[in-house]
């Protein structure tokens, strides 16, 4: 904000006009819409005939019935959605960002051919994740796959692995996919912060004989911290509402399915938009907690800024 | 780098590296070079240069008419985002008023909804508008990504601008909205350039809506046809025309990112790092 703007009448009045298209836009796509899912939620509604529906209360989060369970919060799949969510999260986002750090450190030193290096670095992050997703399935193929060919040629594996097929595999592989395609993200952003710290603090280490490592963690760490912190929530919102790369991977498989894939399935493949909106404020609520979560324990703000 | 050895790690660090960004579109590109039985057999190195899954999938009908929809959606999306924020951006960066910062956090507060959290609610919006499997829908739907970015980005280069500019012009008598059209947005090339860009590729890329709000073949996006290529099975699925199809699809994007990079790169750390 400049310290001194200069008046004009009615100054205000042409902000609020300014920011009503905008904001009545935004009304549009994100308020009034996120309202009305948490309401068909408590409904029976279908998505063959939206207009007409009973309110059933909370019944498609959890209800007693006959001695059973039923709802979003007792279906096993659900739960195995919101684990398989959270393992999914945690462990992308925490190689994407070692290794964001790791490329970002060395994009950072002086080297002839670094501008080559960067712009590489781009390419997995122009590409269209569902592009990202068919070659890499492609390369993942079994039978014919790129990957098992060259594990069997260095002796890795003995016989050609079902990387996408073997649930136990399947997370994994995605994970795999996900880290190469965000990982230049977050090098991105780490670079961009790297090159604000001053080249002095370097040279004052070296001159008193740090190790490089040491160098790293208590005066580049700290000094990049914030940038890491933003860099990161961005990156974990993201991989909680996975859905693109999974659901051209591996479908709708158990194995690999998320909390987007399995509330649009409920939603547009089985047509039930009550349980399927349930199934999405759910969603909500658990992403809402973790970056409330994430806000606190890493004293950041919105702004990027440390309180 | 005065030793040679920590020059040669750097070298195989490098060269490492590359090779893990690059090998799957180089693998695409040369998968999509082949024919018949060539494609069943992993090759490291191009061994076929046959178009003829390029000129398959350009004479299939629908792809050209996917990416010319993909390009409408992503222009259009391009042009209202900015046309909405640049205004906002204004309000924002430049004028002091009570519910500012509150409403900033607000806007930014959307970029963190799931996308599946608006679906149901945004089918009745689109229906009740009669945009349901129209391009027009997705451009709007669109909206709740590219905005709060374009907002967030706008303002702080907004922000940045010097006083003394605004200072002589509102002299001369100009109302804000000439101060907006006149003074500001030429000032704000570059960050335009930038976020238009993330705009279009977010836009270009969108999978999740594109699939829920289109139903025909004429009306499908570039990432929803892509996914939607299907053979009998698994087994059977056309991979020389996936290939074809991903590298038309991706190549003018990353030229596109290459030859911006700079902006690029400023309008992301602009709207992570800045604040």
């Amino acid at each position: 904000m400049p310290a001194a703007t200069p008046e004009i009448p009615g100054r205000v009045r042409w902000a609020w006009l300014f920011l009503a298209p905008m904001l009545v836009t935004l009304g549009a796509v994100a308020l009034w819409p996120l309202g009305r899912t948490m309401f068909f939620s408590l409904t029976n509604a279908t998505l063959i005939d939206l207009d007409h529906y009973r309110l059933i209360g909370l019944g498609n989060y959890l209800a007693f019935d006959d001695g059973l369970w039923f709802g979003v919060l007792a279906d096993p799949l659900w739960l195995k959605a919101l684990a398989n969510t959270l393992v999914f999260a945690a462990v992308s986002v925490t190689l994407e960002t070692v290794l964001g750090i790791l490329i970002a450190l060395l994009l950072n030193l002086r080297f002839p051919g670094r501008t080559l290096v960067r712009a590489a670095v781009l390419v997995p992050w122009a590409i269209p994740t569902v592009v990202s997703a068919r070659m890499w399935n492609w390369m993942l193929n079994d039978q014919f796959g790129v990957i098992n060919d060259l594990l069997l040629r260095l002796g890795l594996i003995a016989a050609p692995v079902a990387w996408l097929a073997e649930p136990s595999l399947a997370m994994a592989s995605v994970i795999l996919v996900d880290v190469w395609k965000t990982t230049p993200f977050v090098v991105l952003l780490v670079l961009a912060a790297l090159q604000t710290v001053p080249r002095d603090c370097y040279e004052a280490a070296r001159v008193d004989g740090v190790h490089p490592v040491r160098v790293f963690f208590q005066v580049t760490l700290p000094l990049i911290r914030p940038a890491l912190a933003v860099t990161v929530i961005f990156r974990l919102l993201d991989a909680m509402r996975m859905f693109d790369l999974v659901y051209v991977m591996t479908g709708t498989t158990d194995a690999t399915m998320t909390l987007s894939v399995f509330a649009r399935r409920e939603m547009v493949g089985f047509q039930d938009v009550g349980y399927g909106s349930a199934a999405s404020t759910m969603l909500f609520v658990v992403v809402a907690a973790i970056t409330v979560i994430y806000l606190a324990v890493s004293r950041l703000d919105l702004e990027g800024r440390r309180r | 780098m005065r030793r040679p050895l920590a020059l040669a790690g750097l070298v195989a660090a490098c060269a490492v590296l590359v090779v893990y960004l690059l090998f799957p579109l180089y693998y695409a590109v040369i998968t999509s070079l082949k024919e018949g039985s060539d494609l069943f057999r992993p090759d490291y190195w191009p061994t076929s240069f046959d178009p003829v899954n390029y000129l398959r999938v350009w004479h299939q009908q629908s792809f050209p008419r996917t990416i010319a929809n993909s390009l409408a959606v992503a222009g259009g999306v391009v042009v209202l985002s900015l046309g909405l924020g640049v205004g906002a951006a204004y309000a924002f960066g430049r004028v002091r008023f009570r519910g500012r910062r509150p409403l900033l956090f607000a806007i930014l507060t959307v970029s963190m909804f799931p996308q599946v959290a608006v679906l149901s609610g945004l089918f009745e919006v689109i229906g009740a508008l009669g945009l349901y499997d129209n391009l027009g829908g997705l451009i709007l739907s669109y909206m709740i990504f590219t905005l709060p970015f374009t907002v967030w980005v706008l303002t702080a280069f907004m922000r940045d601008l010097p006083v003394e500019i605004e200072e002589a012009a509102i002299l001369d008598g100009a109302n804000p909205l000439v101060l907006v059209t006149r003074i500001f947005l030429p000032l704000l090339g570059p960050a335009l350039a930038a976020t238009a860009l993330l705009a279009f590729i977010a836009a270009w890329n969108e999978f999740l809506f594109a699939l829920s709000f289109t139903l025909s073949d004429d009306q499908r996006t570039v990432p929803v046809a892509i996914a939607l290529i299907t053979g009998g099975s698994q087994h059977e699925l056309p991979w020389g025309n996936v290939m074809a199809a991903s590298v038309i699809v991706t190549l003018p994007l990353i030229a596109l990112v290459l030859v911006l990079q700079r902006r690029l790169v400023a309008g992301l750390t602009a709207g992570a790092v800045k604040g």
